[in-house]
């Protein structure tokens, strides 16, 4: 659908400063970053609530000024540049409907502002309400839309300008869960369907890990952690990341030996194999990043554990179980046929190969 | 930590945008030139003596005039001018204490070498000089002092009796179950009338039903000498006149408390009494504060119902009128006394604004969980229905007196019914006035309003520097009482723009009667403007922005058409206030201009009260049908019902 030449953005060492109004200090909402957004990527900035995600957004779009850095649309420094003279379209967490136009003139809004004659309007309308499938609800007000339907509404508007990256502000936030899922699934196909750069922010991990090609997690204002979300889920690069990506448990422990591929840990005071872990020093206290599908209980082995809580989930067994002095929550996936444990039961834990994160 | 590319950068987008630029350029200007600069040039006059008096030189060799100069340096010659209006310096020692210019009356010159004749030679003195005496001398002043302890005499009892009667609608609106649908009907009505009707109709009938020829005091209980002008009058037609405004801010407050709370405290034990003291009034009492203010202003401020029915009891704003209208030479007298009723009232608003709109804001936050179950108790429901219910009637009846006093052939003696007034009313240049006054406010209207929508959008909207002030100048205007308005602009405009004559010619003009119109609708209007715009997302605006959408084009595409009803009940409110207004127009109207509310003023004072009665009664019909027609329009072309504003998170 784009004829455009597809366009990036590069954030370069950028900083954003405000004014807490309680305390009246200032502090870093963004704190020095810097970022490389490829044309035609999808890229989600995710983070906890107050880490700056937002604001970098709309720095981009160019509704906040960053106090330091420049902001580049493909080779172009866009600092200077109003809201309304950048190519970029913004899809809001409110939708931002105009609530006293119809389906149509909300979409057409952007295209009347950059004067397309009548008929490749119409057109460029048609294809992209097929696209979002609203086909027929061109005269329907806005407040006669269900939640999905003003959430397509909202990114047909966006994207029929064929802007050189579309901004998502936490769009899928204010829909119930079901819809959530099935509309970013959604979103995804249409971006990819006409290649256009998209930044798209949320504090829904599981959201930021199924629509992206990359995953920028922030915290306090700085970028904690780049990659894919594989990269992201898999090594985390710290005990933060680690906890917002998914469910996590963290088990202290001493390299004891390394043995090829495999090393020995001690864990409160129980030498543990375990098995493909990224390397390190013999001698050095670690923290094993453990998911919970990462583990084995069994009735022999290494590791000693007290089951706590046992609880039927349907797609999966849930235990907390103590090792040492430390809780740790596990899912036992697909326990048809296996052992069940119950509360007071001793178990012994092992880890899958491969599936275990050292920090 | 530096801030300074943040702060460049956002300034550059803000001069990009040369639209918005010129606007904000030119509000401040209108602002500043219409509302700051005349009250300025006020506080200037009262604290400057410009004056220039003459001595017949006679009278100061004799001893017998004392010459007043208080301009600085000894200068034992007189200044004389010759036929070429040449400065001549003569020397003369003999005219000790005199300076300044000495010339001839009748137009003989004094030639050079000349004997000057002192019977017939002037000394000129010209004063020119800062001082803040006048202020002493006015609190010297006995008419001043007295109207100074009478206005503020008057504006305490009229917000305590405001406040009390709008509480106890606002309280059985609330809380007590009204069974009578009639009643409540009547309470909305009474409610709303004194809002839009002229300011001095209550005083007009307040003097054809008690005054000495009342139809309640003389013809049904025959007192022969009743005297209803003076405190006990103003206060009356005050305390009916603004009580609404305090019922409709109670109203608000008293919906907003919790009814959970009450419920507990009953729940420990508490009779409906001890609820009302100590949980709904403590929670009440900020609130309370702000509407005695506010009242408060509003009575210091009122120029007409004291005019009408005052009689000798004076305040600041008639008193000022006086001496304005008086022809007083004490110009600086005058302006001091404006500048004090101008303290009074914006160390009002200040704190009204800035203190306690804050802490009713604190206090009462959010909205009621439940509906309240309302007050069935027929010990708590009968007597302050009836209580109402009486205020109600006598409103009304107050309001219906109004059309029967230009029927009645003679208030007082004979109440057979006639066509007189009118007729007499439309001989007497009504008709013209009725055109006056329509057209000038008909122009100020959409002015008004769309400057109040342009003030707002900025205010709400968007980050400038010097966006305080616009906000703080419109809402300024609010306080400012129109007597003192229209002094300012009397000072401000009379000899034009600093005196320069630059913008001479709007004074006396319809132009300067509009713009005043303008001015004291504009925070009314602002207010709402504001209100409203506080309710639209922000995001809302900020995508059309993103869609490539300028300024100029947001605001006349998304901004404007989601508070077109805030619009168009402030194009209603201004055209109501501009065509009832009275304080300030009364002193800047012409004869050129013949208004409404003017003519209400002088028949009432001639005691024509017949024809004052026939233009007040045509002056509601006007505003009554404006307000009608309002309500359809935004019945049939209105965006609330079909726009969910706001989304809720």
């Amino acid at each position: 659908m784009s004829s455009k030449e597809k366009k990036g953005v590069r954030l370069d060492h950028i900083s954003k400063i405000y004014l807490d109004p309680k305390t009246k200090k200032q502090f870093y909402a963004v704190n020095d970053v810097s970022l490389e957004i490829e044309a035609g990527s999808f890229v989600t900035l995710l983070g906890p609530s107050g880490c700056g995600k937002t604001t970098t957004l709309r720095m981009i779009a160019g509704f906040e000024s960053p106090d330091a850095g420049e902001i580049y649309l493909g080779e172009q420094p866009i600092n200077a540049l109003m809201p309304n003279k950048r190519d970029t379209a913004m899809v809001f967490q409110s939708y931002a409907l105009f609530p006293h136009y119809n389906v149509y003139d909300n979409v057409a809004y952007g295209l009347k502002l950059r004067n397309v004659p009548k008929a490749e309007m119409n057109k460029r309308i048609e294809r992209i309400l097929e696209l979002v499938e609203l086909t027929g609800m061109e005269s329907r007000m806005t407040n006669q839309l269900s939640g999905g339907q003003q959430q397509r509404v909202a990114l047909a508007r966006a994207m029929v300008v064929e802007p050189s990256v579309l901004l998502f502000d936490e769009p899928l936030s204010n829909l119930d869960a079901k819809l959530r899922v099935s509309m970013r699934t959604e979103i995804r196909r249409i971006q990819q369907t006409l290649g256009i750069t998209a930044v798209y922010v949320t504090h829904d991990q599981a959201e930021a890990m199924a629509i992206s090609d990359k995953v920028i997690v922030m915290n306090k204002g700085v970028v904690a952690q780049m990659g894919t979300p594989r990269e992201i889920y898999q090594h985390p690069v710290d005990e933060f990341v680690a906890d917002f990506i998914g469910e996590v448990n963290f088990l202290e422990g001493k390299i004891v030996k390394l043995d090829g591929k495999d090393c020995v840990l001690n864990i409160s005071g129980h030498d543990v194999k375990v098995p493909n872990p990224d390397q390190f020093a013999v001698g050095k206290n670690c923290k094993i990043v453990l998911r919970p599908e990462a583990t084995i209980l069994a009735d022999t082995g290494a590791l000693p554990c007290k089951i706590v809580l046992s609880c039927f989930m349907g797609a999966y067994q849930n235990y907390h179980v103590m090792v040492g002095d430390t809780l740790v929550k596990l899912a036992d996936y697909c326990p048809v046929g296996r052992k069940i444990y119950e509360v007071g039961d001793t178990a012994y834990l092992s880890f899958r190969e491969g599936c275990v994160h050292m920090l | 930590m530096k801030t300074k590319q943040g702060a460049a950068l956002e300034r550059k987008k803000f001069f990009a945008d040369p639209a918005m630029v010129t606007t904000i350029i030119l509000l401040s200007v209108l602002l500043a030139l219409f509302i700051l600069y005349p009250l300025m040039m006020l506080l200037m006059d009262s604290v400057h003596v410009q004056e220039t008096n003459m001595y017949l030189l006679k009278d100061v060799l004799s001893g017998e005039a004392e010459i007043e100069y208080t301009g600085e340096g000894e200068n034992r010659s007189v200044t004389v001018l010759d036929s070429k209006n040449n400065e001549l310096t003569i020397a003369l020692n003999d005219l000790t204490g005199a300076y300044g210019s000495l010339y001839v009356k009748n137009g003989r010159v004094i030639k050079d070498g000349d004997t000057i004749n002192p019977e017939k030679a002037y000394v000129k003195v010209e004063n020119d000089y800062w001082t803040g005496a006048a202020f002493p001398r006015i609190f010297k002043d006995y008419t001043f002092r007295n109207a100074f302890f009478n206005t503020l005499k008057l504006g305490f009892i009229t917000s305590l009796g405001a406040v009390v009667v709008g509480l106890l609608f606002a309280y059985v609106d609330c809380y007590v179950q009204v069974k009578s649908r009639v009643i409540k009907k009547m309470f909305d009505v009474v409610s709303t009338l004194p809002v839009v009707s002229p300011p001095f109709v209550l005083s007009l009938s307040m003097i054809l039903l008690f005054g000495r020829g009342g139809l309640i005091t003389r013809t049904l209980l025959k007192i022969y000498d009743s005297d209803i002008y003076g405190l006990k009058g103003i206060a009356t037609v005050q305390i009916l006149t603004f009580f609404p405004v305090c019922y409709m801010m109670l109203k608000g407050l008293l919906k907003n408390i919790d009814p959970s709370m009450e419920e507990a405290s009953r729940d420990m034990g508490a009779s409906r009494w001890k609820v009302f003291t100590t949980v709904t009034l403590p929670l009440m009492l900020p609130g309370l504060g702000n509407a005695f203010l506010v009242t408060f202003i509003e009575s210091v401020a009122d120029f007409a119902n004291p005019m009408m029915i005052g009689g000798s009891y004076d305040t600041l704003a008639t008193t000022i009128y006086l001496r304005i209208t008086g022809g007083s030479y004490d110009t600086t007298g005058a302006a001091a006394m404006a500048v004090v009723l101008l303290a009074i009232t914006l160390v009002l608003f200040l704190i009204q604004k800035y203190y306690l709109e804050a802490k009713t804001a604190a206090t009462l936050t959010g909205k009621a969980s439940r509906a309240r179950v309302p007050i069935t108790d027929a010990s708590v429901r009968v007597p302050l229905t009836i209580l109402c219910s009486a205020i109600s009637a006598f409103v009304i009846i107050m309001y219906i007196a109004i059309p029967f006093g230009a029927l009645f052939k003679l208030w007082g003696r004979d109440y057979s019914l006639t066509f007189r007034w009118f007729q007499q009313l439309f001989r007497d240049d009504g008709f013209k006035a009725f055109k006056d006054s329509f057209i000038l406010s008909l122009i100020s209207a959409p002015i008004t309003a769309l400057l109040s929508m342009i003030i707002s959008y900025l205010v709400v909207k968007k980050k400038f520097r010097g966006k305080g002030m616009i906000e703080f100048v419109s809402m300024l205007a609010m306080a400012v009482p129109g007597t003192v308005l229209g002094v300012g602009f009397i000072r401000g405009f009379a000899r034009g723009v600093f005196r320069t004559g630059f913008l001479q010619g709007i004074y006396g003009s319809g132009i300067i009667l509009v713009i005043v119109f303008v001015v004291r609708s504009l925070p009314v209007g602002t207010r709402s403007g504001i209100s409203a715009l506080r309710q639209i997302d922000k995001s809302i605006e900020e995508s059309a922005y993103d869609l490539g959408a300028g300024s100029i084009k947001v605001f006349t595409s998304v901004t404007l058409p989601l508070i077109k009803d805030s619009f168009l009940s402030g194009l209603v409110t201004t055209f109501v206030r501009s065509i009832t207004a009275i304080s300030a127009i009364i002193l800047l109207v012409t004869p050129r201009y013949l208004l409404i509310t003017c003519r209400i003023n002088e028949f009432a004072e001639k005691g024509e009260n017949g024809v004052a009665c026939a233009y007040a009664t045509i002056l509601i019909a006007i505003v009554y049908a404006a307000i009608v027609l309002m309500n359809l329009v935004i019945k049939f072309f209105g965006t609330s019902r079909n726009v969910s504003l706001k989304e809720s998170d």
